[in-house]
């Protein structure tokens, strides 16, 4: 079953200048058509300003489609009525991990989201310390987020997610601001909740490195969908990645660099492993 | 300097003053500061420091930490002393030099005022040292809730609290970022008349003012994509209610008050 | 211009429960016209070692000579120091605050106490030189994308005329093209300008590709210094600091174990794709 079924999107930015008149329309999404299965990780991949972020906060209904349907879980976002359930079952994290932290004790910050849902105290309690232990975030509970490591603090935002018990998780750019440790971290928590919650992740990111393992791809470019498949399909067009500027991991480039330049290697190589076994083939002929 | 302020800053640890209800603590530090200005004499003042030590020493903070604070205040405190020690008149002088003269009066004014000034620092960061932001703003609100009958937004107004006091290190964080990159370009905060420095101070309070606004809108939407209303229908992860320390607490505050008038009444001396 | 470190430490909150040895015994030598990476994780105490270096943070102890002057002496000349090595910090945009791009970056060289037309000149060859469209030069700089707010504030500071630059994560927050653009600017500023830059990174990846001399910090301590082929050789120390290597340094470590004579040096897709070449007999 999909739980986000986006049709034809379309949202539209209206410039005005000073005298509050239009001077002009951008189009931040353009005729996307996105569709998310149940239990997937998808990745949407995009440089700034492609649209990824603004497609993530339809959503969650922060922002609303001009034209076009987007249903999630059932739901359709235009429906006033069902902006809070769908929120509820669409949970958010986002870029900057200081400006979603609420509350200045991470159990608290934890509890945020229950608490606004209206959830019995007890189950509160339970939600939060479930939700901690998710992230591996337990032994800070008492702690002042400010203290807290960037990586640290994106696990807390995401177990603030996860207390609301959602469906589906949308992650706009969580790495975006992290160093090298703090971005594992944060992939390895996503990834978890993935596989063993069994809940759908949408990741939104311009690493390409983190979207090995979706189950699926979208690449976005100036609103628009521009490329979609899994990831050895994605990977495996190197010069359309290159030409839309897009990063490619280091051993996916090596990969294609010696294929062009003749040796006998598959299409869209994307881990070390692959590309040692496909040269020690190519060694023994 | 500014990394010393304590107020907004909670200090985990677990201790009976940490378990209390906030709304005991809030009364507290309202009856102590009225102690603190209405006493009279030196048994009152006795009995408050008692009271004072008492309770840094039930938080299990370590008291210099809680004295961080002052640092802030050192100026505030020089001036009042100062002012106090040299200016009021009194019945014995023992030296003066023009308008400036120190009598037994201005002694006891600055010591009096001094110890005044720093107890009050002291017993407020001990309150919001040993209490969460969001326990205090609670505490607040439910204090202040009959006020919403009244039509006073008094959720509102404790959750911008509760928010203002987490964001509050992080921009003193960010004052000291930008600040850097500014002298990074030749800026100075130091030199100069009133006028040159305040206008010095645009480089530093024009980007101060963005982030402030860029993180405020942020946090609007992140609140918001976590359900957050702004209306009736939330619940409490942790709800207050009074436990048994809390009524004994009650007690012995209000027998503190009583104390320290009563002491003020019967040995109003010195002053 | 060089500048020599001399057993520089700096202690971070003296006197205060949690002091910690932010830099440790730093010994350092940076020549003219190098292409620098100072690597390590959050907390190894590269960005305090940058501020160090124009006078921002003064060190606990040891000495720090620029051009063979003290600048810790009484009589040395700060505002010349910090004229001299430019210093952006990182997310450099948060600092902007002028109505224009171009008021902006007159800011520096205004305070460097240079008349006007000079000012203009400087800030004009500096929005030049980090290829920013002249069409913008009046636009308020808080309308700009966020790759183009980034150049204009490393034109703030270019427009002193620094004989060092250094970056502390320039590319932070930049998609991939962002962060190549930022990348081919340093290395063109580099070339041209004859300046010396020193970058700030904890991607290994990122720099292995632009700079000639890395200088990994760990801990406060300098840990390894030397050509990044010499550098990633230590992949193994580097792992156990929470640092990587490139990807291409484990495979054709890899490689070489299952027999293929590879060169292990390789750092880059271009070396590396050559060496497998060269070993598989294709070239």
């Amino acid at each position: 079953m999909n739980i986000i079924k986006a049709i034809n999107l379309v949202h539209e930015y209206i410039k005005r200048d000073e005298d509050n008149n239009v001077s002009g329309i951008t189009k931040a999404l353009d005729d996307v058509s996105i569709e998310v299965k149940e239990g997937d990780f998808v990745a949407i991949l995009g440089h700034n300003g492609s649209g990824k972020s603004t497609f993530a906060k339809h959503i969650n209904a922060l922002l609303s489609p001009t034209s076009g349907t987007l249903i999630v879980d059932g739901k359709d976002v235009l429906d006033p009525t069902k902006t809070l359930e769908i929120r509820k079952q669409a949970g958010m994290v986002f870029q900057n991990p200081d400006n979603q932290i609420i509350a200045s004790v991470v159990e608290e910050d934890v509890g945020f989201g229950p608490e606004n849902l209206g959830v019995q105290t007890e189950e509160i309690w339970k939600r939060v310390e479930k939700s901690l232990k998710t992230v591996g975030m337990t032994a800070y509970r008492h702690h002042s987020p400010n203290k807290l490591s960037g990586g640290q603090k994106q696990r807390v935002a995401i177990a603030g997610v996860v207390a609301m018990e959602p469906k589906c998780i949308i992650l706009d750019e969580p790495t975006a601001m992290l160093d090298p440790n703090g971005r594992k971290e944060v992939i390895e928590a996503i990834t978890e909740l993935n596989k063993k919650k069994n809940i759908t992740v949408i990741l939104i990111t311009h690493y390409m490195e983190e979207v090995i393992n979706a189950d699926f791809v979208y690449v976005m470019e100036s609103g628009k969908v521009i490329m979609k498949g899994v990831p050895r399909e994605i990977f495996s067009q190197v010069e359309e990645l290159k030409k839309h500027r897009l990063d490619v991991p280091q051993i996916t480039l090596l990969a294609h660099e010696l294929k062009k330049s003749g040796l006998d290697i598959p299409d869209g190589i994307l881990t070390r492993e692959e590309l040692i076994n496909a040269l020690l083939k190519v060694s023994q002929q | 300097m500014i990394r010393d302020i304590t107020i907004g800053q909670y200090y985990p640890m677990d201790s009976i003053i940490h378990k209390l209800d906030p709304r005991v603590k809030l009364f507290a530090t309202l009856i102590y500061i009225i102690a603190l200005f209405s006493c009279k004499g030196i048994v009152g003042l006795i009995v408050i420091t008692f009271f004072l030590a008492t309770a840094v020493k039930l938080s299990k903070i370590p008291f210099l930490y809680i004295t961080k604070g002052l640092k802030t205040i050192v100026m505030l405190l020089l001036v009042t002393t100062i002012f106090n020690l040299f200016l009021t008149p009194g019945k014995v002088t023992f030296w003066h030099y023009g308008i400036l003269k120190i009598t037994d009066v201005g002694i006891t004014n600055a010591v009096v005022m001094t110890v005044r000034l720093i107890y009050l620092i002291i017993g407020t960061s001990l309150m919001s040292l040993t209490t969460t932001p969001n326990q205090l703003t609670d505490g607040l609100e439910k204090s202040l809730s009959p006020l919403s009958k009244i039509h006073v937004p008094v959720h509102a107004i404790a959750m911008m609290m509760s928010i203002a006091l987490r964001f509050i290190p992080i921009l003193v964080e960010e004052t000291d970022k930008i600040m850097k990159a500014q002298m990074a370009r030749g800026a100075d905060f130091e030199s100069g008349n009133i006028i040159k420095r305040a206008k010095n101070m645009i480089p530093l309070l024009v980007p101060l003012m963005v982030s402030a606004f860029r993180r405020a809108d942020e946090l609007a939407m992140a609140m918001e994509a976590r359900c957050y209303t702004a209306t009736e229908g939330r619940s409490k992860m942790k709800p207050l209610h009074y436990e048994k320390r809390d009524k004994i607490a009650y007690v012995i505050i209000i027998s503190f008050l009583v104390i320290v008038v009563a002491a003020g009444i019967v040995i109003p001396y010195p002053q | 211009m060089s500048i020599i470190l001399d057993k520089v430490s700096y202690l971070y909150g003296q006197g205060t429960s949690y002091e910690i040895m932010a830099l440790k015994d730093i010994s350092l030598k940076i020549d003219d016209n190098e292409f620098i990476g100072i690597i390590g994780h959050t907390g190894s105490g590269k960005s305090t070692l940058t501020q160090h270096l124009n006078g921002l943070i003064k060190a606990t102890s040891g000495h720090i000579y620029v051009d063979g002057e003290d600048i810790y002496d009484d009589d040395y000349d700060m505002k010349k120091l910090r004229g001299n090595v430019g210093l952006v910090f990182q997310y450099p945009e948060h600092q902007l605050f002028e109505t224009t791009v171009f008021d902006d970056v007159c800011f520096g060289p205004k305070n460097q106490g240079l008349d006007k037309k000079t000012v203009e000149l400087r800030a004009f060859e500096a929005l030049y030189n980090v290829g920013f469209p002249e069409e913008l030069f009046y636009s308020s700089p808080f309308e700009l994308s966020g790759g183009q707010k980034r150049r204009v504030a490393i034109a703030g500071v270019l427009a002193m005329k620094p004989k060092v630059l250094i970056l502390d994560e320039p590319t932070a927050g930049l998609d991939p093209a962002g962060r190549d653009e930022i990348f081919d600017l340093l290395k063109k500023m580099q070339q041209e300008l004859n300046m010396t830059i020193i970058l700030v990174s904890h991607s290994m990846e990122d720099v292995a590709n632009y700079v000639n001399r890395i200088i990994v910090m760990d801990k406060g301590q300098i840990m390894l210094d030397g050509k990044p082929r010499e550098v990633f050789k230590y992949y193994r120390e580097l792992e156990k600091m929470g640092l990587a290597a490139p990807q291409v340094t484990y495979l054709m470590h890899e490689l070489r174990e299952r027999n293929l004579d590879v060169d292990v040096d390789a750092t880059t897709v271009e070396e590396a794709k050559i060496s497998i070449l060269k070993a598989l007999g294709e070239i």
